[in-house]
């Protein structure tokens, strides 16, 4: 028995378990962990990244709607918000996700300034996560280097 | 295992979101199905093989019947309902508007629960309203609905190989469609709708070519 990959599949396990208890995550990326296998391993890092693109390019496309006070297209953002809200949803991104409901409230009233803060956190959660996420990509691929097996994690 | 992709599923998926479209497209694939993912309702119609505009008796048509232009067999639409142009339900109509179409079953996806909506789709045919995020567990209801078509044209056509995918109930001389309980039913969400299915399915037009393989998935854009 290899005891560094049983020390690595338990860091990844404890790592994983504290991302859905302090709110990162949600049921749904367990949902999106139960789509990947021996035939699609990259599935979630697939997925998870294509999140961070639209995350980037919805940020910088609302920034800029809402950069002028005078002129603010609030359609624009609001299409940008219900997409962000989508896909945060659909890859249990639990964080990004309240935000992107806050941030719906501020734009059906109108709210520049609040539409603003939402943005910033938004912005920040996201890169939040993505640096959690990279973590515990890493692990996986140290963990199948060492000739591991990912562990199934149940998460209650 | 030896994987017979003439006997699965295939399905046609439609959503302009380039994620969610990479989303349903493993979900179904992890059913077993096999997919084909287009970006709007019009990319769907075009695949299927319907022009867009009204197809009746038209002397000017390249073509002459819906028949000949039905290369591939789907055996379910699954389609988005937030879409520019022709959304969900708008592709919805066209499907069932259509002779040749309107048996293949239709299920809208919206991340909204508008109950409004829910039921203005179910009334417009649609088997199933799946709220997004769209789950594993969710695909299962959708067996049943593509059963009854595959089974249909195997008993018009004796010669072709069995169901691989669950066993087939009918045998090739029953004209009847048995009714194949699906495994996790929530009643309030279908409407019984069989008297204008088993009608729409008495329409649908089978033909002795061989289908063409689909070897991967193919993803039109």
């Amino acid at each position: 028995m290899n005891t560094v990959v049983a020390q690595l599949q338990r860091q990844f396990q404890d790592y994983l378990v504290s991302l859905y208890q302090q709110g990162f995550l949600d049921n749904q990326f367990t949902e999106l962990r139960k789509l990947q296998d021996e035939g699609t391993p990259d599935f979630v890092a697939e997925v998870v990244s294509l999140f961070f693109d639209d995350c980037s390019k919805l940020i910088n496309s609302m920034s800029r709607s809402l950069e002028r006070p005078e002129n603010v297209d609030f359609k624009q953002v609001d299409s940008g918000v219900h997409q962000l809200k989508g896909s945060s949803s659909s890859v249990g991104a639990r964080r990004v996700k309240n935000v992107c409901i806050s941030f719906k409230e501020c734009c059906d009233v109108q709210n520049r300034e609040g539409c603003l803060r939402c943005l910033q956190q938004v912005d920040y959660e996201y890169k939040m996560l993505k640096t959690k996420l990279q973590d515990l990509f890493n692990l996986e691929q140290q963990i199948v280097q060492a000739g591991g097996a990912i562990p199934q994690v149940n998460i209650n | 295992m030896g994987m017979v992709t003439e006997s699965q599923f295939h399905v046609l998926a439609v959503d302009d979101s380039l994620f969610d479209r990479k989303m349903i497209e493993r979900l179904l694939q992890k059913s077993s199905c096999q997919v084909t993912t287009v970006d709007s309702g019009s990319k769907a119609l075009e695949f299927l093989g319907l022009r867009e505009s009204n197809e009746s008796d038209d002397p000017n048509a390249p073509s002459s019947s819906p028949v000949t232009h039905q290369e591939v067999e789907i055996n379910l639409i699954i389609t988005d309902y937030c879409m520019p142009g022709m959304t969900g339900y708008d592709l919805l109509k066209r499907v069932k508007e259509s002779a040749a179409f309107k048996s293949i079953p239709v299920v809208i996806m919206s991340s909204e629960n508008v109950p409004a909506r829910i039921s203005r789709c179910l009334e417009e045919g649609a088997e199933e309203f799946f709220l997004k995020p769209v789950k594993l567990a969710d695909l299962t209801k959708l067996k049943p609905h593509m059963m009854k078509t595959k089974l249909k044209k195997e008993s018009e056509n004796p010669a072709k190989e069995d169901n691989a995918v669950l066993k087939p109930e009918i045998r090739e001389e029953e004209p009847s469609v048995i009714e194949i309980l699906p495994l996790h039913q929530e009643v309030e969400q279908e409407p019984m709708l069989s008297n204008n299915k088993r009608k729409a399915m008495e329409e649908v037009i089978s033909t002795d070519r061989s289908r063409p393989k689909y070897n991967d998935i193919t993803t039109l854009v």
